[in-house]
């Protein structure tokens, strides 16, 4: 029971990424299923304001109820904050075949050199693989991507940032 | 924890009518690209405030929700710093003010992310990332308009002068430790003065911006005082919640 509620939890898919599950982007943290076959779930945000937390909720005690679970209690926890680095490479691999580069690390520097000059890490084009990049929008079609350009085959792509 | 609620609070009502204000942007930025930016950057705004507001309600332990916080105090109840509801003004003071807010938010979730208080420190650690992204939007543009043309100049020199005196207010003291209580803020507004200064002054500098004089300091958001223009900004954000008390979509 436990391993089939935890199967069908961890395959919903992100509502603004669909080609990454909630626990390949790093959403999902734990599932516990107790004795009275009662889900506890456990969630974390990517960003606080993310408008797709509530659809994910949805989808949770959709798939949850579909693998046999009566009751399914969410829990949104904070911390650790979620971060772009709990990324596996094999979900880095799928967002780049959707065409949408993965982040990339930001560089290590002290937050007082964060600002000036700007810094910015270029992001290899999903297409053709061109590091020659540049940006068209930091925020592109969801608060977690910027949109770019490749400037050697000029296609446009999203990214997600490093966060 | 009376005092615990009220800073939780402020810190609340700083980020919500921050999110309010920005969110009027929203289909009326100069560019689609920048509409979508400034509209997320009104979510995590949001987002910072509705776990801020729900956490000084129970810990204020009267029943009173977010929803309730938000939309059923008056005026005089609201505890943010006036420069938050200031008008957008024109594209630059709208940067001007997110410049200044945004370096300010940064500095004080960075250092409230080790606070004792796990969901204050939790906020604040995603909160400090999220801000991150705000200023170095705020930055972009600042020295984009301010070492640009003539008119983008004036512009953004007129909107950082205007925005200037409103700073002040961010960094005087919480008003527990001023009424002498025995509970201290997790973070002393007073103490992230100059390391603002520090991330600002730069900035300016590199946009061919003139530093402000220090001098008329208006304040009063802490205790309730507010400028005329908070209570048409909460008439448009509350009026709905009014009319159709418990209506949800």
């Amino acid at each position: 029971m436990s391993g089939r509620v935890r199967a069908a939890v961890a395959a919903v898919r992100d509502p603004e990424i669909r080609v990454l599950s909630i626990e390949e982007l790093g959403i999902l943290r734990d599932v516990r299923v107790g004795p009275g076959g009662e889900a506890v779930v456990t969630i974390t945000p990517t960003y606080l304001g993310c408008p797709a937390l509530d659809a994910i909720r949805d989808d949770i005690i959709a798939a949850a109820h579909g693998a046999g679970v009566t009751e399914v209690e969410i829990i949104t926890s904070l911390s650790p904050p979620w971060s772009t680095d709990w990324l596996s490479e094999a979900a880095r691999a799928k967002l780049s075949a959707a065409g949408i580069a993965p982040p990339v690390p930001e560089l290590p520097l002290p937050p007082s050199a964060r600002l000036l000059p700007l810094v910015r890490t270029a992001a290899r084009c999903p297409r053709c693989g061109s590091p020659d990049t540049e940006e068209i929008a930091r925020t592109g079609s969801t608060a977690c991507k910027a949109l770019l350009r490749c400037r050697a085959c000029r296609e446009p792509f999203e990214h997600v940032k490093a966060h | 924890m009376k005092d615990l609620s009220a800073y939780a609070l402020q810190l609340g009502d700083d980020a919500l009518i921050a999110a309010q204000r920005m969110s009027e942007w929203c289909a009326r930025a100069p560019q689609i690209e920048e509409d979508a930016a400034l509209a997320n950057i009104a979510l995590d705004l949001l987002g910072q405030a509705r776990e801020l507001l729900t956490y000084a309600g129970e810990v204020e332990g009267l029943g009173r929700d977010e929803d309730a916080l938000a939309y059923l105090r008056e005026e005089h109840e609201f505890r943010n710093v006036q420069l938050v509801e200031l008008p957008n003004g024109d594209f630059a003071v709208t940067i001007a003010k997110l410049l200044f807010f945004g370096a300010y938010q940064h500095l004080l979730y960075a250092r409230l992310a080790t606070a004792a208080d796990t969901t204050l420190a939790g906020v604040a650690a995603k909160a400090a990332k999220e801000t991150a992204y705000h200023i170095d939007h705020a930055v972009t543009w600042t020295l984009r308009l301010g070492d640009g043309t003539a008119e983008s100049h004036r512009r953004m020199q007129a909107a950082v002068d205007e925005v200037w005196p409103f700073t002040h207010e961010l960094f005087e003291p919480h008003p527990a430790r001023a009424a002498e209580s025995n509970w201290s803020a997790p973070v002393e507004p007073g103490a992230l003065r100059e390391p603002w200064l520090a991330l600002v002054e730069p900035v300016l500098a590199e946009a061919t911006l003139r530093r402000p004089q220090d001098g008329w300091a208006p304040t009063g958001g802490r205790r309730g005082i507010h400028t005329e223009h908070l209570s048409l900004l909460l008439a448009e954000m509350q009026s709905v919640h009014r009319a159709h008390a418990g209506a949800s979509w």
